[in-house]
């Protein structure tokens, strides 16, 4: 069996309304609901109502034989149950084919995965109990945020019992191999891999109404053509992209919908591939090979890494302040709160601040409501802190009880959470360059990296002991083989030391 | 005693001190019975009626004029410097470049033209300039002045040209050099109009002894023929705003103005820094724009206390006042100063103030901490003291409200009103 994987991504944020630094403190209300609904309006009648309802026809006309997946984001779905609800009926109908899977993502499209363990595991349950109750099926297979993805974080994927997982083919991971076939995590096997074909993708995403492209104008023949082209070993293309590519980025005038109203028939006859879900792939597929990839990946730009979200100084300032408030929210414990916590955590409000004009500038600019960068991060910082007023006040007012949710966190961050220190840790050494690296270890005491080394996998040892001075990497060595193994707490104040002077 | 007096802009249409400066010598002249006509580039209607005020933009002239030959040559060849935009906000650049300012073509067979100035500081200043130049030999010629007075280089063509024009004595007023907005990088241009409005000029008046021994310094003026008249601060009733309720419950220092090198921002982000690493209940607020503000937000970022520095925007009127309400401490690190009259503001909202010692203010201004610009622990110290010292807080506002009260426009009037007698008896 050969397959084609379509996934699409179904994602709105709540963008924020302009708020100044007088409304600090006074107004607690962030978001442009004007905007807000005037853009679910917009897309649903140019996108997602004409697309579902021709996604219902294929599916009604090919049964078993045409299907596709979902992710739709917590943010998008509470924006259609507000003001577009017959957009949640007609994702129903596409659910009660049985023909369409829905995946499971974080509920806010946030990147805690790179942050932290526990928000990202609450917003996935959160996610999922929300696909369960909107439409009845529970997700088996994970995507996160643009299809951000690492060692690492298919691990912690795994550990949730997730079986299948996608990310982006990116050329720098895969190098010579193909994207066409199952992969494993590299941590956990148990976890496959289902890569996106970027190539054909953007063809259809990007490029289709690309009149300086050599392939427009793209027929279905044509591409029907391309994946035959494909060498016959080879065994899924999975085509994934964002849902508003059909009548929002490709607009109906483009003829996107007769493209996507043909193609099925198309391949159908004129090939030997079918159209399957990603946990049919995932099912039926031999995985060929772990995939290796320690530092994270994603779908956006050219880099295919997180510079569109994090890396300026900017972003790195908003990032860290929101989620310092993590265990403060969680002590506190209150749903308008808790909302607000999880909707400022949407990857857009970082990409607004993305700094990158270049080639990827364009698509940037499209989707940013503001002016720039900069007033993209004044407005955010404004609204973050005002929540952050709003959320020391309640915590400062929780009595005793704070004082014993803090000593139960402690204790928490001190046993049951050292994954996540770790998970942090190595993210830090990941991403900090050999020479900065090479700088601050060489002032750190034996003990401490010895320390710190423990339960870090062998890439992130082996990265740290190759930047120490002689003299110290024989110390760490000998500790490493003659001391007696460092316990959580050694553990944690080490690491916490080293993440401090990086 | 009848005086013309050209400026660039006039209240509520301000980018800076010298509009609120201008009107508050006006009105202090008009008390002391002397008849003003002011002359803008460009009036907006709505400004304040207890001045005579000419618009530029609606004044005819004829360029067969011999008077306006030299000018109307001059005008033919200028070329237009672009990066020459010496203060000009976010929006108004944004304006400036995108919209084309309407105006009759430069054209020797148009003996007649009425030309719409923009009254900016943009793209086509230096041929604004000029042009302004022509209209005002035009306007001295249609009435009986006594003296000619310019307030600032942006003036000087046209004080120089109406002087000219009727054969009377010229008055400069310096509110600010190049120095003062360019560091070291002076633009020539700029110079050789300001340094020409000096030589012409029978008198020139400065803001500060700063900026008098710039001019005498910098500009070769023979000290004798320069005058230091202070600035004053217009009476303003802000109890409106003494009430303002605050969102935020931390003490508030504010930065206002141009966001620009020569008001050294990025000291005073600095010493916050500083400030907040002693004390996080601090808020600071940048407000205002200017071509140092991205990098500014960037350094803020870079710091980590973003959530603890806020940035506004350009500010206007009513907005002032609300950010000197809700300000505890209001901080002017400026580089270089020739005057500086936002402190006295800040003083009368009963906020008191931390200035550069490399200001004009500092001379007269007795009850506010001083220091020098570079000295970002100083700086820091000094917040930290208004901030926490309640005795020395409440000492400065109150002291300080009763200096600043004592500087009225009428006095500095007075000292101008001399400055025009000893040359018109000449």
């Amino acid at each position: 069996m050969r397959s084609i994987c379509f996934y699409f991504q179904v994602h709105q944020p709540y963008r924020l309304k302009r708020y100044r630094f007088f409304d600090i403190g006074k107004d607690h209300y962030y978001y442009d609901d004007y905007q807000n609904a005037y853009i679910a309006r917009r897309v649903a009648d140019k996108c997602y109502l004409p697309m579902n309802q021709l996604l219902l026809d294929l599916i009604q006309e090919y049964g078993q034989n045409f299907k596709v997946a979902f992710s739709v984001s917590g943010t998008a779905l509470d924006q259609f149950l507000q003001y577009t609800p017959e957009v949640i009926d007609s994702f129903r109908r596409l659910a009660e084919t049985g023909s369409v899977e829905f995946l499971s993502e974080t509920y806010t499209h946030s990147l805690s995965a790179l942050k932290s363990k526990h928000e990202f595991q609450r917003q996935v349950g959160k996610h999922q109990q929300k696909i369960m109750e909107l439409f009845n099926v529970k997700p088996t297979t994970f995507r996160n945020t643009e299809l951000i993805y690492s060692d690492q974080i298919g691990a912690m994927v795994a550990d949730m019992g997730f079986n299948t997982m996608l990310t982006e083919g990116a050329k720098h991971i895969l190098g010579w191999k193909s994207p066409n076939y199952l992969y494993t995590n590299a941590i956990n096997p148990r976890l496959k891999m289902l890569l996106k074909n970027f190539q054909l993708s953007d063809d259809i995403a990007f490029r289709f109404s690309q009149q300086s492209w050599e392939g427009w104008p793209l027929t279905t023949e044509k591409f029907v053509g391309w994946i035959n082209s494909i060498d016959s070993k080879e065994e899924v293309i999975n085509l994934f992209m964002d849902y508003e590519t059909f009548g929002e980025h490709q607009w109906e005038s483009t003829g996107i919908f007769e493209f996507m109203r043909a193609l099925p028939g198309q391949v159908l006859a004129n090939s030997n591939f079918t159209f399957n879900t990603p946990s049919e792939v995932s099912a039926t597929l031999q995985p060929v090979a772990p995939i290796h990839v320690p530092y994270p990946i994603s779908w956006a730009d050219e880099e295919r890494d997180l510079t569109a979200w994090l890396g300026n100084e900017l972003q790195d300032e908003a990032f860290s302040k929101l989620y310092e408030l993590e265990h403060k929210v969680n002590a506190i414990n209150d749903a308008g709160l808790i909302q607000d916590w999880e909707y400022l955590q949407t990857s857009d409000h970082f990409y607004y601040m993305c700094t990158k004009w270049f080639s990827d500038g364009d698509v940037h600019k499209y989707f940013n409501p503001y002016g720039s960068p900069y007033e993209a991060f004044i407005n955010y910082m404004n609204v973050f802190s005002d929540f952050e007023i709003r959320v020391n006040d309640r915590y400062n007012n929780l009595g005793n009880i704070p004082q014993k949710t803090e000593n139960q966190n402690d204790n928490l961050w001190d046993t049951a959470i050292v994954g996540d220190v770790t998970h942090e840790f190595s993210f830090a050494i990941n991403s900090t360059s050999k020479a900065a690296l090479k700088k601050t270890l060489s002032e750190v005491k034996p003990e401490t990296i010895f320390h710190a080394l423990k339960d870090v996998d062998q890439e992130v040892s082996t990265k740290i002991l190759a930047v120490l001075p002689a003299k110290l990497k024989k110390q760490v060595v000998e500790l490493i083989e003659n001391a007696k193994p460092a316990t959580d707490k050694q553990n944690l104040k080490a690491v916490n030391s080293i993440l401090k002077t990086l | 005693m009848k005086v013309l007096m050209f400026g660039w802009e006039f209240p509520p249409h301000i980018t800076g001190g010298l509009g609120t400066a201008c009107f508050g010598l006006t009105k202090g002249l008009l008390n002391s019975g002397v008849d003003v006509t002011f002359v803008v580039p460009k009036a907006y209607g709505d400004e304040s009626k207890d001045v005579r005020l000419v618009n530029a933009s609606d004044v005819t002239i004829d360029v067969r004029n011999q008077v306006f030959k030299e000018y109307w040559e001059q005008l033919k060849y200028i070329e237009i410097d672009s990066i020459l935009i010496p203060y000009v906000s976010d929006d108004e650049f944004y304006r400036i470049t995108r919209s084309r300012i309407h105006h009759t073509e430069i054209n020797d067979s148009v003996f007649s033209a009425n030309y719409k100035f923009s009254g900016k500081y943009g793209q086509n200043l230096m041929e604004e300039v000029k042009r302004y130049a022509l209209v005002a030999a035009q306007i001295a010629a249609e009435g009986d002045y006594d003296v000619i007075h310019a307030h600032d280089w942006l003036a000087y063509e046209a004080g120089i040209a109406a002087a000219k024009a009727i054969q009377k004595p010229l008055v400069v007023h310096i509110h600010a050099t190049e120095f003062d907005r360019s560091g070291e990088n002076v633009n020539q241009t700029v110079y050789d109009i300001e340094r020409r409005g000096m030589e012409m000029a029978n008198k020139v008046i400065a803001v500060s002894n700063l900026t008098r021994n710039v001019v005498i310094n910098r500009y070769g003026v023979h000290p004798d023929k320069v005058v230091t008249i202070h600035n004053a601060v217009e009476p303003s009733d802000k109890s409106d705003y003494y009430g303002l309720e605050r969102g935020v419950k931390e003490k508030t220092v504010t930065f206002l103005g141009r966001i620009t090198f020569q008001k050294g921002p990025d000291y005073f982000i600095e010493a916050a820094n500083k400030v907040l690493k002693k004390d996080k209940n601090v808020r600071f607020v940048m407000a205002g724009s200017g071509d140092m503000l991205n990098k500014m937000i960037k350094r803020v970022a870079a710091l980590g206390i973003a959530n603890r520095f806020h940035f506004t925007g350009f500010l206007q009127g009513a907005e002032v006042d609300q950010m000197f309400a809700l300000s505890d401490v209001y901080v002017m690190p400026s580089v270089s100063e020739p005057f500086g009259i936002s402190p006295l503001e800040a003083i009368s909202s009963n906020v008191p103030v931390v200035i550069s010692k490399q200001s004009g203010v500092s001379e007269i201004l007795h009850y506010a901490l001083k220091t020098d610009f570079w000295d970002i622990d100083a700086l820091a110290d000094s917040i930290y003291g208004l901030l926490h010292y309640e005795g020395l807080s409440k000492m400065f506002v109150a002291l300080g409200k009763k200096e600043v009260e004592a500087m009225k426009w009428d006095y500095a009037a007075a000292k101008v009103l001399d400055v025009y007698f000893s040359i018109v008896n000449n």
